[in-house]
């Protein structure tokens, strides 16, 4: 199985009722997979006739409670930013997968993390933020899928899983299984038919005086939850590190890479590797950067989630960046070597 | 790439419609019964029978940092374009396999390079099977190499061939071990 499919089986798992899409590579094998898969399980399949009309349909699924998603890859996540943003004001839970792929424009099929920006900034417009998963291997690509669905139901949002093409495309060994969610609140929201109950409302246009800002600090107290509660990140030898290597996705599975053959060199170095990108794990960078130490920010673009490890620095340490713009994928050897020059090793 | 133990990172190139990414798919499937740790990453996008394909496969005792191979330990290559595009990128000492049923030419590689010709095309229409090149090459790759069999491979092929195909099974087996035992009785590839 390559990532697409393992995702779209471990959604499956998950108990997605609903899957909308629309053809783009690198994520082709999500919605050929779904399409084989979703009518055998008696479940929606839906390959819809553009972005827009997918991530509309994931709003109408959702809406009546059902567990919905789509996927697609950079070009065709920009589309899609309208309907987030709308998910968003209505507090409807949606899972969203993007397979990145080299920008801007049509770019090339090639992977990439030039998504960033647009993932965690929120593409689209208006005061809200989704919840974005960064994973670097199949199987944590895999894992993340019923967290997504368990996030989006609990806080009423969009999770964004964000993959690049290497992950999509790749094989490596995984295990599928179904592990017990979270408690989620009842959907007691859901249009689900209105008989012998007050009727419920589902929308994002609030135009009485003073009713959007309520949703909005509605919407930033959610957010700060999310912030307190759900941040992931893993980090090596971190400690004692002189150098802080900070990446995430396939990217850090680089670094690893990387810092591991550092050591052996004798090199201090360590890595930090955000999961969740947000909420970012601000927290963990600004203790790591409590001792002077070097941060290097190894990104598969020309430098977007720096910003954010500068924010989380605030100027205690230095922030270097290394990156492969277009479809680049950096090697174990340039990232050692960018290592051994911070350190002031030689090159060997 | 892994810091101890055990690790092989193989290109494996040829024309769209050779089998390179099931050969790819049944090397990471062999050492994966074998128990070792293994990616397989394909070329995507514009491939089709005719164009060009390759596929790269790490198998290591550790956890695989890059799926994506610069330099390979080995690569096998099936036709001419893919001997000049992979060739230089081999790592010092490393093996190269090469398909010389569809290349004419003398590699010209680092003196350290073990080169290993095998006549895939011709020892596969021996075998009444002229698609059955990439397993010969295989065989000879794995033969070659040792840490896991044509045998190993015969057994993970059903896990990756798709089952209407499960009628060229025996044959493509036999292409598996033809090409283990082309390396394995020659010296003078």
């Amino acid at each position: 199985m390559c990532g697409n499919e393992a995702l779209a089986e471990s959604a499956i798992i998950a108990g997605c009722d609903a899957y909308f899409g629309y053809p783009i590579t690198p994520q082709n094998e999500v919605p050929a997979y779904m399409s084989r898969r979703m009518p055998e399980e008696g479940r929606v399949f839906v390959q819809s006739e553009s972005e827009l009309a997918a991530i509309n349909m994931v709003f109408g699924a959702s809406a009546t409670g059902k567990r919905a998603m789509t996927s697609s890859s950079s070009p065709g996540i920009s589309l899609m930013q309208e309907g987030i943003s709308y998910l968003s004001g209505a507090e409807l839970p949606a899972v969203v997968v993007n397979v990145m792929r080299g920008g801007p424009g049509l770019g090339n099929i090639a992977p990439s993390q030039a998504d960033y920006f647009q993932a965690t900034r929120g593409g689209g417009h208006g005061d809200y933020r989704t919840i974005v998963l960064g994973p670097s291997s199949v199987q944590e690509l895999v894992d993340c899928m019923p967290l997504a669905f368990d996030l989006a139901d609990q806080y009423r949002m969009t999770v964004m899983v964000l993959a690049d093409g290497i992950l999509g495309q790749m094989m490596e060994p995984v295990v599928l299984e179904k592990k017990k969610g979270r408690e989620l609140p009842p959907k007691d929201w859901a249009l689900t038919g209105a008989a012998g109950r007050k009727q419920n409302i589902v929308r994002s246009l609030w135009l009485p005086e003073g009713a959007l800002e309520e949703l909005n600090n509605k919407l930033l107290d959610k957010y700060k939850q999310v912030e307190k509660n759900e941040v992931l990140c893993e980090e090596y030898e971190v400690d004692d590190a002189d150098i802080v290597v900070v990446a995430y996705g396939v990217a850090a599975r680089i670094v690893r890479g990387a810092v591991s053959r550092a050591r052996e060199e004798g090199i201090k170095a360590g890595w930090i590797r955000p999961i969740t990108l947000w909420p970012f794990p601000t927290g963990q960078i600004s203790r790591a950067a409590d001792e002077f130490r070097i941060f290097l920010v190894v990104e598969m673009s020309n430098g977007q989630m720096v910003e954010d490890v500068r924010l989380a620095v605030t100027g205690k340490a230095p922030v270097l960046f290394y990156g492969r713009p277009g479809g680049g994928v950096p090697t174990v050897d340039e990232i050692l070597d960018q290592i051994r020059q911070l350190t002031l090793r030689p090159k060997t | 790439m892994t810091v101890n133990g055990f690790c092989e990172e193989i290109v494996i190139a040829g024309f769209g419609g050779q089998g390179i990414m099931l050969t790819g798919k049944l090397l990471a499937q062999t050492a994966m019964k074998a128990g070792k740790e293994v990616t397989y990453m394909p070329s995507y996008g514009a491939e089709v029978r005719g164009g060009t394909a390759n596929c790269m496969v790490v198998i290591a005792e550790n956890e695989i940092a890059c799926p994506v191979v610069g330099r390979p330990d080995s690569l096998i290559v099936m036709n001419k374009a893919s001997l000049n595009k992979f060739a230089s990128r081999l790592k010092k000492g490393g093996l190269l396999i090469m398909n010389s049923s569809l290349i004419d030419v003398d590699p010209e590689v680092d003196d350290s390079i073990e080169l290993v010709s095998v006549p895939a095309d011709e020892l596969a229409v021996e075998l009444g099977s002229p698609r059955s090149a990439n397993m010969v090459a295989l065989g000879a790759y794995l033969q070659k190499r040792g840490y896991l069999t044509p045998n190993a491979a015969a057994r993970a092929l059903p896990d990756v061939l798709a089952r209407r195909y499960h009628k060229t099974l025996p044959v493509n087996i036999k292409a598996l071990q033809k090409g283990g035992e082309y390396t394995g009785n020659n010296r003078n590839y």
